[in-house]
């Protein structure tokens, strides 16, 4: 069920220059989160942050009453976010949207490029319970922004592409040798800027390769309220807040 | 304990708090965070003879207090809220109005005479003042005679109590409200949003894809409580007032300025539990004001 719970920053660690994660802690229990969902946050101290924001859920720990983000600043309340005291009160609407699917695939492969890496942590112990072999393909610029891999290496591969070549192979996911056997997976999960997502679901297209994409419109509400957040889809507009993050690509009406 | 029924015509409140339409979906888009029957009414979201997919992405932008839209009235259609949605929250212990809309006076004939037959519905409101459709919408709003026909036309096809919805985009919006009000009105709601547009300098394009859209939010607040305060002493028929409001204090604030009945936008994105603090905090403000009646309110600023 959603819920709307008070939480209190408990701490940080950041990761790079514009890159943290937030844990945060509740005396209440915490509702049950499923790989893909995210969180609504009222960030606090704000006044001119005036809506809430859309981050999704990247760690739960229940026993512990835990909740952790991955946020990258790119603007005033991403930014604010990552400068609260401990112990800051933090209002958060919760579980919301739904969540990837897993149904009996042998070989997965993941790709994460900026915040999108965010949901992939509680996927990959999702798969990993199944027994679900995972390869992990993280994308950027260069090598200070690819992060956390010490964590994904836990369930799985870790691979990585960078514009610079500064780590792993040089140029853009794409671009990468697993893409040579892309058969070889039975699906694929991204979620990224849209054009690494657009790229990605069109190989898979071609080589009809599952694959399900995590969408980051921008929301008001984020439970299917507004109708501001929708996305083009081949049965009409959907809602990404309640109908997605996640979509079958085929599902998505993309000029690709 | 005060009573805080409020009667706008045929149609009674249990209390002056409804949640205003497009921002609170058909409800069910809150039951997890409210009792939906602790609300005076649901302004469901605006309706139309035919479905329509709306505006392209992105329909949204925030400003400073406050946000713009550009839905353009995504539904499924006046059917399917019959025959799909209305059943599944018709048993609710809350006024369910619909918000009625059209880029022809026929169409709003059409939908107002479907609703017309629904037992249960107790009143329409009336649209005429979507900024965000290139048809219809506003263009009935903003000028008086196009108001007067479409209120005119759907009055002679509603037998139960008709709200007019106004827009805020015209220069005397009294003239409006008696507009309506002759034409067979038996209520006001204002205000709708205001046409606005936001830019992004970076990359120099409007951040909403049709360019202009729609602002609500506590930035509309002050416009929104004057147009109430004219209106209320322009016209007989009972306002309906929103813009803005946040919480208890605000709505109260409507109320003093004229408004019988108060509906709560966009506050609900920010916090979906806004509408229930709201009656809570007006029965705390008429408890310590010794107010036996939520009505003694409506109208009651002291201009000394
Ligand atoms: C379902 C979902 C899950 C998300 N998960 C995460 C996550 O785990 N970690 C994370 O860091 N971010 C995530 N995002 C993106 C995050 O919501 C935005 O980055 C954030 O709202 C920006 O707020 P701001 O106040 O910092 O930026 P603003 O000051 O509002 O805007 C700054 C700039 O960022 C752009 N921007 C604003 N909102 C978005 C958006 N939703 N997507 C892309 N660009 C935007 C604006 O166009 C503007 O140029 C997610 C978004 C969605 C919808
Ligand atoms: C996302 C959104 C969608 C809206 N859709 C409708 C609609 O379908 N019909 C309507 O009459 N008003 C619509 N409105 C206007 C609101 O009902 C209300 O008049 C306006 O937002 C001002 O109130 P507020 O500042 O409290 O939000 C919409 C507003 C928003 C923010
Ligand atoms: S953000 Fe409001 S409907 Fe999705």
């Amino acid at each position: 069920m959603k819920k709307i719970q008070d939480f209190k920053v408990k701490e940080y660690r950041w990761l790079n220059e514009t890159g943290y994660l937030l844990t945060l802690y509740s005396d209440q229990t915490i509702e049950p989160v499923s790989p893909g969902n995210f969180a609504e946050i009222k960030v606090p101290d704000a006044p001119d942050v005036f809506l809430r924001r859309p981050i999704s859920i990247f760690d739960v720990d229940y026993e512990n009453r835990l909740l952790t983000f991955y946020i990258k600043v790119v603007g005033k309340g991403t930014k604010k976010m990552g400068e609260l005291n401990p112990g800051t009160p933090i209002n958060i609407m919760y579980p919301l949207g739904n969540s990837f699917t897993v149904n009996g695939e042998k070989n997965v492969l993941i790709i994460g490029g900026g915040s999108g890496i965010a949901p992939f942590i509680l996927l990959g112990r999702e798969l990993q319970k199944k027994n679900i072999s995972t390869t992990f393909l993280f994308g950027a610029r260069s090598k200070n922004e690819i992060v956390l891999t010490e964590e994904f290496d836990k369930y799985g591969r870790v691979l990585a592409t960078t514009e610079d070549g500064s780590m792993g192979e040089k140029g853009l996911v794409t671009q990468h040798p697993v893409f040579s056997d892309i058969s070889g997976f039975d699906k694929i999960y991204i979620c990224g800027p849209d054009p690494m997502m657009k790229a990605v679901a069109k190989i898979a297209g071609e080589h009809q390769v599952d694959c399900e994409v995590s969408l980051e419109n921008m929301m008001a509400c984020g439970i299917g309220a507004c109708l501001c957040c929708v996305t083009k889809t081949t049965s009409g507009n959907k809602c990404v807040c309640t109908d997605g993050p996640v979509f079958n690509s085929k599902e998505l009406a993309w000029q690709i | 304990m005060a009573d805080l029924t409020v009667k706008i015509k045929d149609l009674v409140l249990k209390n002056p708090v409804t949640t205003a339409s497009g921002t609170f979906g058909f409800g069910e888009e809150f039951a997890d965070f409210i009792d939906l029957n602790l609300l005076g009414g649901i302004f469901v979201k605006g309706l139309t003879l035919k479905l329509r997919e709306g505006n392209d992405y992105p329909r949204m932008a925030e400003t400073a207090s406050g946000m713009l839209n550009a839905v353009g009235l995504q539904n499924k259609g006046i059917d399917y809220f019959i025959s799909d949605i209305y059943p599944r929250i018709k048993d609710l212990d809350t006024e369910i109005i619909p918000n009625v809309n059209g880029s022809t006076v026929e169409e709003y004939i059409e939908v107002t005479e479907k609703l017309n037959e629904v037992e249960g519905i107790n009143a329409i409101e009336l649209n005429i003042s979507c900024p965000n459709v290139k048809e219809g919408g506003m263009a009935f709003g903003v000028s008086c005679p196009s108001a007067i026909a479409v209120t005119d036309a759907v009055r002679k096809v509603f037998d139960k109590t008709l709200i007019v919805k106004l827009s805020p985009n015209v220069t005397d919006i009294t003239e409006i409200a008696k507009g309506v009000e002759g034409a067979g009105a038996d209520a006001v709601s204002l205000v709708n949003t205001f046409l606005a547009m936001a830019i992004d300098a970076k990359t120099r394009k409007p951040v909403l894809s049709t360019v202009t859209g729609g602002l609500s939010g506590p930035a509309i607040k002050p416009i929104a409580l004057r147009m109430v305060w004219q209106v209320y002493h322009a016209v007989k028929v009972p306002v309906i007032g929103l813009g803005g409001i946040m919480n208890a204090t605000d709505a109260i604030e409507f109320m003093l300025a004229g408004a019988k009945a108060i509906q709560v936008g966009t506050a609900n994105f920010i916090d979906p539990q806004v509408s229930v603090k709201i009656i809570e905090g007006i029965e705390t403000y008429c408890k310590e004001n010794n107010i036996s009646s939520v009505s003694e309110l409506t109208g009651a600023l002291e201009i000394s």
